[in-house]
């Protein structure tokens, strides 16, 4: 049997993860092959929506990476963030799904190393959490 | 004469006044009543019976009032503001009167969050000034709020309570002279600890002349230990307990405390009898009536005078 | 504005879980100020449903739609949404309490060869202002006759505990309310905005009985402009 292979959605600010993910890259530093990376200009732009659409359309889990509290390109983006992700898990607890599969992180930039921790540690933690319980 | 009753006589005549309080029992024993009232009796000149105190549900002070007279002692009504609208005072006042109750006191009462039932809608149909007016009109015009004539003749000696360590601190005597402007005819102040203060806003009371429109008695009550009095200084509005009482307490010695809370009791009784614009003292012994002829004794205040 | 907040998720679920073709409409006003009603909660709430009935293996079909108002029939007279009404065979909707009913009357009148149940997705609480991101308080309670003139702008009836017009009580202590810490004691600032004023005068005379006629007491209120109709 082969085993699960946790499909993550990434959401990744243009600032200190973008250019964490890009220093991994030339690093050639491994990390779990099914991730999608999304970026946005900052992680406060995420919306509660676009993280249940993103649980809705077949993710194992999700996460959000942005600036060190204080980094933020824009002053308190990752905060709203870190806040809305709070949130968002107790919406999916309601609805039934374990709330780990919603987490926000942060690098320094350009963090490479802690990237590819964030994205190994979140696959590893779904996969022993077993796939989306929505999708049939 | 207001109503005629024993408090009422007592105070024309000048004499220093001592009223007790009685809380009902949280059912329909009137045993309890009468064994409270035994322990009163001859040691104050009326007892005030509370009005679902701290929205805790009790026997109804009405009720409680008449086993009192029935007794031998005479009550003092107390009505809150929180349970009943103006036409159910109204009814109960007439029902009252018809009892032989006499005496009573409007106040607003505790919010029924403090209560064993926080769920429960609450009244405020007319707030304590506003029932003190309405009573003096029962009484002096023989009409109900809305101007219909009462049958027959209602009296009652009306009573409220003041507040002098609430907030804010300035304005208390104005709202006492606004109980006063409604018709109040007597006060009882909640109790006394901070002697200081308490003169301060005598001495404005006085200056306004209040104590002359009604009779203002002092509240005490004797603290039994330094836990009861932290509590009531933590969580009883206007409550403040000065670091001296708190330190003879304690210097009392384990076993003498509440002997010592007795003889600071009887010390602030001789000292607010001869304080200006006293009338007369309000004690609070919850719990503890069975000490009340004790202090009474002890404070020299006995025997009582004969109405 | 009208204040509310969103039932718990388990609440309504219990209402909506057996049915199949749910509808979620929102309210554009009120309850999307207060971050409770609108189209962003609308959105949720579908996911949510959606996550919930998935799991549970159900096949649901959840619909969202928006009106700008819910206590207007013009507002949501029109063919999109009335369309997704129709499809349906239960509304939960996110309007405030005046809104759920009147959406009610009015889909029951447009669509009339079949019962319209809606349900309420919120639970309305008062009428009060943003006082800072996030948080809102409650400012008035619908008494039908102002004495803000009188109380220096602050409330008696709504921010007083005990609604007194003669206050305050014994229970003001340190400029806050008996019942909790944290709420202002209104009287106090009342005093304190009428001296500033110069018009503590004002409140020295007993103020009167109020008559709770024009409140809600008196039943559920009604106001005609004759002028309006012709």
């Amino acid at each position: 049997m082969t085993e699960f292979e946790p499909k993550i959605i990434a959401f990744c600010c243009h600032y200190c993860a973008l250019a964490a993910a890009d220093v991994a890259g030339k690093m050639g530093l491994q990390y779990a092959p099914n991730i999608r990376i999304i970026r946005v200009l900052c992680t406060g732009k995420v919306e509660i929506p676009h993280l249940l659409k993103a649980l809705e359309s077949g993710a194992d889990g999700v996460v959000v990476i942005g600036c060190k509290f204080g980094e933020c390109y824009f002053r308190e983006g990752n905060f709203r963030a870190a806040k809305k992700l709070e949130r968002a898990q107790s919406l999916i607890q309601e609805a039934g799904m374990e709330p780990e599969r919603l987490q926000f992180d942060f690098v320094p930039g350009p963090g490479a190393k802690k990237f590819a921790d964030i994205l190994n540690g979140m696959t590893e933690k779904v996969r022993s959490l077993g796939p989306n319980p929505t999708v049939n | 004469m207001k109503s005629g009753s024993n408090l009422e006589r007592l105070l024309e005549r000048g004499e220093f006044v001592v009223t007790g309080e009685l809380g009902p029992p949280k059912g329909p024993d009137a045993e309890v009543v009468k064994e409270k009232a035994r322990m009163l009796k001859g040691n104050v000149d009326s007892v005030n019976i509370t009005d679902n105190q701290t929205a805790i549900v009790r026997m109804s002070s009405i009720a409680a009032a008449k086993v009192l007279i029935d007794e031998g002692l005479e009550p003092n009504m107390q009505m809150v503001a929180r349970d009943r609208n103006r036409i159910a005072m109204m009814s109960d006042l007439f029902g009252a009167n018809a009892l032989g109750i006499k005496n009573m006191l409007c106040l607003s009462g505790d919010h029924q969050t403090f209560g064993n039932h926080p769920e429960a809608k609450n009244v405020f149909d007319i707030d304590s000034i506003q029932m003190i007016y309405m009573v003096k009109t029962m009484r002096d015009e023989n009409k109900v709020v809305c101007g219909d004539e009462i049958e027959g003749d209602f009296k009652m000696f009306i009573g409220a309570a003041s507040n002098p360590f609430a907030d804010p601190f300035q304005y208390r005597v104005h709202r006492l002279a606004k109980k006063v402007e409604a018709g109040v005819d007597f006060i009882q102040t909640q109790c006394i600890y901070d002697m200081k203060r308490f003169k301060e806003f005598m001495k404005q009371v006085v200056d306004m002349g209040l104590h002359e429109k009604c009779k203002i008695l002092a509240g005490v009550t004797p603290l039994k230990s330094v836990g009861m009095a932290r509590y009531m200084a933590a969580n009883v509005s206007g409550i403040i307990i000065p670091e001296e009482l708190i330190g003879r307490l304690k210097g009392a010695g384990k076993g003498n405390v509440a002997t010592e809370g007795i003889k600071i009791l009887c010390e602030q009784m001789q000292e607010l009898k001869e304080t200006e614009g006293i009338a007369g003292i309000h004690l609070m012994a919850i719990e503890w009536e069975h000490r009340v002829a004790e202090i009474m004794e002890l404070a020299g205040f006995l025997p009582r005078p004969t109405p | 504005m009208i204040v509310g907040e969103r039932k718990p998720f388990s609440e309504i679920m219990s209402m909506v879980e057996d049915y199949s073709k749910i509808l979620i409409v929102g309210c554009g006003s009120c309850v999307t100020i207060c971050m409770a009603g609108g189209e962003e909660e609308v959105t949720i709430l579908g996911s949510q449903l959606r996550l919930a009935f998935q799991k549970n293996k159900k096949d649901v079909e959840v619909e969202e739609a928006m009106a700008l108002r819910q206590c207007d029939d013009e507002y949501m007279n029109e063919s999109a949404l009335i369309e997704k009404v129709k499809k349906a065979d239960i509304v939960i909707s996110m309007a405030c309490g005046v809104g759920v009913q009147h959406a009610t009357a009015f889909f029951n009148r447009i669509v009339p060869d079949k019962p319209i149940k809606v349900v309420p997705g919120l639970n309305t609480t008062f009428m009060g202002a943003n006082m800072e991101v996030g948080i809102w308080e409650e400012r008035c309670v619908g008494c039908g006759d102002c004495v803000l003139e009188k109380t220096g702008g602050i409330c008696p009836i709504t921010r007083c505990a005990k609604s007194l017009l003669n206050g305050p009580c014994g229970g003001s202590s340190n400029g806050k309310c008996e019942i909790n810490k944290d709420t202002e004691c209104a009287w106090h600032l009342i005093v304190e905005r009428l001296e500033a004023l110069g018009e503590l005068d004002r409140i020295k005379p007993v103020e009167m009985y109020k008559d709770w006629r024009s409140s809600h007491d008196g039943g559920p209120r009604k106001i005609i402009r004759e002028d309006m109709r012709i």
